[in-house]
């Protein structure tokens, strides 16, 4: 019968209906995460047997697939250079494959967090995952856009699955709150940037990355305040997703709120795709714009980077602060952005990959330290976690020393790097807030560590006989590996930073 | 072949981390001897590189040696390494050589310390920091043993952090010392944009290519960075607090080694500052103002530690004299005596906090010479050294300072020489208030209950631990401590008695110019000068030591005055911290706490510590007008958003 309908279409003297060829390879690593979640997804209604570990094992197995297959790309695009997919509504170029490996990164990292939590608090589904999964690929699809439209469906499918994931511990309240907050908030924000991405269309007559690149560089527009008014939009569509100052605000609430595995998941994956889709749209395609972009990218970049670093000091609770402190990181990879040279490109990349490692393995403390409920986030908690778990509290100095730009560790490169792409273009001003805040923010990471190595005062508690004040944290194993596995990436490429540094240079656009 | 030169920060290093693993197990004493023993065979390894040194020529004794390359991408290479000449081996040996005393002493003194392990930890930490600040061979290595030695600063001062007062002198400390940190920040990155390295030889070899406007800016920026970590004017104010630590931290840090790494930057970059005839005076007026002041306030404080304090901000600020009037050799040499002596009377101040069983307050000591001998000898030796009597170590490298200040400026001089005036009275007053006239301690209140002169609090602590734990019974009658003790005072003594002969100014025997000569080249100043005028100018010196004494002899002694006369302003260092903090601490706490209330209205308290019932409660308060938020930051978006537009399309009507 089908076919019959579709004859009788094809007879209303309309032409035949054109299917872009879809290459499948070049999208392999995100459909090998959809791919993932859907077997999971049916495996929880077929089959009867399900230990709960299986799922995170899967997750991983899926990852690991799509980090693989990410690699795989990379020496592909290394070697044949970058091919664009599905009608030129995608590309797989250094940049996009970039993102891939990071956010399978994200995807594995995460997993493992997610298994000790899940057990934690009583979750035995499979529904965590199935989302991540789902989520992930959206971020892909963001890092690999070349048109408007799936740049906002990477969003889309990137934020609605977060918003369920950040609701996701029913029985918190501020969980839920958190999510219908994000979900109110990004469903605004997401409206501000189809309304850019239809601001655009009208100014240029394509939303397609290449072509608006194209016609901008052979145009001079007399009257351009269409277009200029629709890349503010899009600047503040992807600037809520990154979390830009002023379009932050339910940063903090949401990070707190939402399960801790979940927030790392959010502040990593979510923030780099962001970022891949920002730096593309506005380093490539608006490139000959750039005298009307990188004022406002200035502004954004010094209100990001002091409103992170100085509202960061007064909080009390770590996840709030860590929330402030990422506006404060993303306030550095604009840094690199406004640059708009390829160092401040590859700076900002490098930034994000350090910032992902950095930021996923702090929350995997935090979920720890969190203990059941995921309710004890106030910085007293921290105090003389040293004595308790040592080598815990080491790995979480390691975070935030990191995340300080101490010298030898990830952290620091990043910083050095976007500030003296920022140096090289003549923004002193810039590069000199970027190490304002930076000193500030110094002291709120430290605040935390010093916190960590002075014991409470516990030993009136001791010889009164009384339990000790915090009752010993249980590090599932998953955990510990994904602390590991951050610790050990902060601190080795911190050491010998030349191939991750390689990694970002050789990450370049298809422009 | 394994250059003994990398084991002089692998040594701390190791002890560090052998303790941090097996630091319990070890415990009391044997984590100190663990952490003696690194830092000690860390000395032993100075002492050869320093044979192997002296084997070359003068030119050649600059060695670079290679860790490995830390960045390698594109063109673009960076190295780690240390950077073993003269100047840094000279740090290295007399800072591995008197925080070996130290540390040494500190297993006597911490005995019975509940957390006895973990302050040899950070001990050991602190001196691979400082070797690392010392040895690195760019900016970046150095300033990461600035943070570093900051950081173990920040531990140790607060490592009786049960104490209200050394919580909030760690913060204090913490505070300042980024302002100077952002000082230093801003000059490695004008030093990296301008030179495209941050290798020390890779910078220095090249300053010529150096305007004068940019050598002066960096100069100056590094002396912003000096002023935090050496405690200058005017950002002095964390190194009184910071005696809140236990002695030996206050020893070791806060007078021996942490805090002359400014001088050490100073001298590092000394062809840099050679260029800025501008910076130079900055830095000789600041010193000599800094000098003057802390000498000034050292003459009223009560408390015995303080007054070490203030003399030590005040002896920092003759090396910074030193520097400015381009005398690099003499501002190492009163470094390196002063660490002598210094460290000697701060431990001196030790044993007798120790034997009175934590009394701090001068009023409530007196004639403990005949209680406490080996400690009242050497605290005399040290008093005489830092007074600047002949033929003591301080007497020749002060002569050496104000000899170059005189070059420089007879103004600068004149400032230098009432200086030592009030050295020697107020470090007489100290001896003879301690050391001399009636035994007050016999009336004075239990240790503890009591507060001191300049509001410190005491080393409760560690009076309850001793009393239990540490060396058996004894009375109320002040003793001497073990000889883990005594050992230490004796040998610093001697150095501090003899230290002078390093550099004396007669013929061939300034040993120590022309070790250093090599390092500083063309910055290093000679002055010329007929040996009449040096000798009236040295008389002139010792002659206000011997002033200064005979006044507080005078004062102390002739006229048995035990209570306080000066003014109390001085007292209060001349109102400075109240200033800062009506200033500054009160507006900015105000106006964080005003833009969290405004911004982030979920912030009750910016306290650090703050309550978390508090919060929570505050927290619940919130979440029932909750509904308010989501429009309240949608209309925050929008509100961005409207203004973003308004830029961009008034952009393009422009």
């Amino acid at each position: 019968m089908i076919p019959a309908v579709l004859a009788q279409v094809g007879g209303t003297r309309a032409a035949p209906l054109q299917l872009p060829e879809v290459e499948y390879s070049a999208m392999a690593p995100a459909l090998i995460l959809i791919g993932g979640a859907l077997i999971l997804l049916v495996w929880v209604s077929v089959v009867r047997r399900r230990p709960p570990w299986l799922w995170a094992a899967f997750s991983l197995v899926t990852g690991a697939a799509a980090m693989g297959a990410s690699l795989w790309l990379w020496f592909d695009v290394r070697d044949d250079g970058p091919r664009r997919a599905v009608a030129d509504a995608l590309v797989v170029d250094g940049f996009s494959v970039f993102f891939f490996v990071l956010v399978s990164a994200t995807v594995i990292l995460a997993a493992l967090l997610g298994e000790g939590y899940l057990r934690r608090e009583g979750f035995g589904g499979p529904e965590f995952y199935v989302l991540m999964l789902l989520s992930a690929s959206g971020a892909m699809f963001m890092a690999a856009a070349n048109d408007l439209i799936v740049v906002f469906l990477g969003l889309e499918i990137l934020s609605i699955a977060l918003y369920v994931l950040a609701g996701f511990h029913g029985r918190r309240l501020e969980s839920r709150e958190a999510a219908m907050k994000y979900f109110v908030l990004g469903a605004f924000s997401s409206a501000l940037f189809l309304y850019g991405v239809a601001l655009v269309y009208g100014a240029t007559g394509s939303t397609n990355l290449v072509s608006i690149a194209q016609y901008l560089a052979g145009n001079v527009a007399l009257e351009n305040g269409v277009l200029l008014a629709g890349m503010a939009l899009l600047l503040v569509g992807l600037g809520f997703k990154v979390a830009v100052v002023p379009f932050h605000t339910w940063t903090p609430d949401v990070y707190q709120g939402a399960p801790s595995p979940v927030t790392g998941f959010m502040a990593s994956a979510s923030k780099v795709a962001g970022f891949a889709a920002l730096l593309r749209v506005f380093f490539s395609t608006f490139s000959t714009l750039r005298l009307d972009w990188q004022p406002v990218v200035w502004g954004l970049a010094v209100v990001t980077l002091l409103v992170g670093s100085v509202l960061a000091v007064v909080q009390t609770d770590i996840k709030r602060m860590l929330a402030y402190s990422s506006i404060n990181h993303a306030g550095y990879v604009l840094i690199g952005l406004q640059a708009g040279t390829a160092n401040g490109i590859s700076g900002a990349l490098f930034y994000l990959l350090a910032y992902t490692f950095m930021v996923l393995g702090s929350f995997a403390v935090i979920t720890v330290v969190g203990r059941r409920g995921d309710a004890h986030h106030s910085l007293d908690t921290y105090r003389g976690l040293a004595a308790r778990r040592p080598t815990l509290a080491f790995a979480f100095t390691v975070f935030l020393l990191a995340q300080a730009g101490v010298p030898f560790t990830t952290g620091f490169l990043a910083k050095f790097y976007v500030v003296s792409a920022a140096v090289e273009e003549g923004s002193y001003a810039l590069a000199l807030i970027g190490m304002l805040a930076a000193v500030v923010a110094a002291f709120f990471y430290l605040r935390v560590t010093v916190l960590m190595y002075m014991t409470p005062a516990s030993a009136e508690e001791v010889t009164e006989g009384a339990p000790p004040a915090q009752p010993r944290l249980r590090l599932p194993a998953t955990t510990g590996v994904a602390v590991a596995v951050a610790v050990a990436f902060t601190l080795a490429f911190g050491l010998l930073p030349s191939p991750m540094i390689r990694f970002a240079r050789q990450a370049t656009l298809l422009m | 072949m394994l250059d003994v030169a990398y084991l002089i920060p692998a040594l701390p290093l190791a002890g560090f981390v052998v303790l941090v693993c097996l630091g319990r197990r070890a415990g009391d004493p044997g984590a100190g001897w663990v952490a003696t023993s690194a830092i000690g065979l860390a000395f032993l390894s100075s002492f050869i590189a320093y044979v192997q040194l002296l084997g070359k020529d003068g030119e050649a004794r600059a060695v670079v040696k290679p860790i490995f390359t830390w960045i390698r991408a594109g063109g673009f290479e960076v190295e780690a390494g240390l950077l073993v000449d003269q100047l840094s081996l000279t740090m290295a040996l007399f800072v591995t050589g008197v925080g070996t005393l130290i540390h040494l002493y500190s297993i006597g003194y911490m005995k019975g310390d509940e957390r006895f392990p973990r302050f040899f930890v950070y001990l050991n930490l602190f001196a691979f920091s400082m070797l690392v600040l010392v040895l690195g061979d760019s900016f970046l290595l150095t300033f990461l043993g600035w943070e570093g030695v900051g950081a173990c600063s920040y531990l140790l001062v607060s490592f009786w952090f049960e104490r209200n007062s050394a919580a909030s002198a760690g913060k204090k400390a913490f505070v300042v010392n980024r302002v100077g940190d952002f000082g230093f920040m801003l000059a490695m990155f004008l030093v990296f944009a301008t030179f495209g390295t941050l290798d020390y030889q890779g910078v220095l070899s090249r300053v010529d290519v150096l305007t004068a406007t940019t050598a002066t800016a960096i100069a100056l920026l590094l002396f912003v960075g000096a002023c935090g970590k050496s405690a200058q004017l005017p950002l002095f104010v964390w190194l009184p607090d910071a005696m809140e630590g236990p002695t030996p931290v206050s020893a070791l840090i806060h007078a021996a080694t942490m805090v002359t790494a400014g001088v050490y930057l100073m001298a590092r970059v000394s062809p840099i500052l050679a260029l800025s005839e501008e910076a130079l005076t900055v830095i000789a007026v600041v010193g000599a103002l800094t000098a003057f002041f802390a000498a000034t306030v050292a003459c009223a404080q009560n408390d015995i530690k303080r007054v070490l304090a203030y003399s030590t901000v005040s002896q920092l600020g003759y090396m910074f004299l030193a520097v400015g009037s381009g005398a690099y050799v003499a501002a190492v040499f009163h470094m390196v005596t002063h660490a002598f002596f210094k460290a000697l009377l701060f431990l001196g101040a030790g044993s007798v906090i120790h034997g009175l069983h934590d009394q701090q307050d001068m009023k409530h000591m007196g004639a403990l010479r005949r209680l406490m001998p080996v400690t009242a000898v050497t605290f005399i030796i040290g008093w005489l050294a830092i007074a600047g009597v002949p033929p003591f170590a301080g007497f020749w490298s002060k002569d050496d300072i104000l000899l170059a200040a005189y070059d420089k400026s007879p103004l600068l001089w004149g400032v230098g020489v009432v200086t030592a005036l009030l050295t020697a009275y107020y470090m007489s007053r100290q001896v003879f208030l301690v050391f001399y006239g009636g035994e007050r301690w016999r009336k004075a209140p239990t240790a503890g209950a009591h507060a001191g002169g300049g509001g410190a609090a005491h080393d409760a602590k560690h009076a309850d631990d001793a009393g239990t734990g540490g060396h058996g019974a004894h009375g109320d009658a002040p003793h001497e401590g073990p000889w883990v003790m005594t050992l230490p005072l004796v040998v610093l003594a001697s150095l501090a008695a003899l230290g002078g002969l390093l550099n004396l100014p007669f013929g061939e025997s300034a040993r120590l110019e022309h070790w250093l000569e090599p390092v500083f080249g063309e910055a290093l100043r000679h002055v010329e000068a007929s040996s009449a005028h040096k000798q009236a100018l040295a008389a002139a010196a010792g002659g206000a030591a011997l002033v200064g004494i005979a006044i507080a002899y005078g004062i102390f002694i002739r006229g048995r005055r035990t209570t306080a006369f000066e003014p109390p302003v001085l007292q209060r260092a001349w109102g400075i911290d109240a200033l800062y903090s009506a200033l500054i601490e009160k507006p900015g706490h105000a106006l964080s706490t005003f833009a969290a209330r405004v911004v982030d209205a979920r912030v009750i308290d910016g306290a650090v510590n703050g309550v978390a019932s508090l919060v929570r409660a505050g927290g619940g308060q919130l979440r029932k007008v909750q509904t308010g938020y989501v429009r309240n930051y949608a209309l925050g978006v929008a509100f961005g958003a409207t203004v973003l537009l308004g830029l961009v399309v008034m952009r393009a009507g422009a």
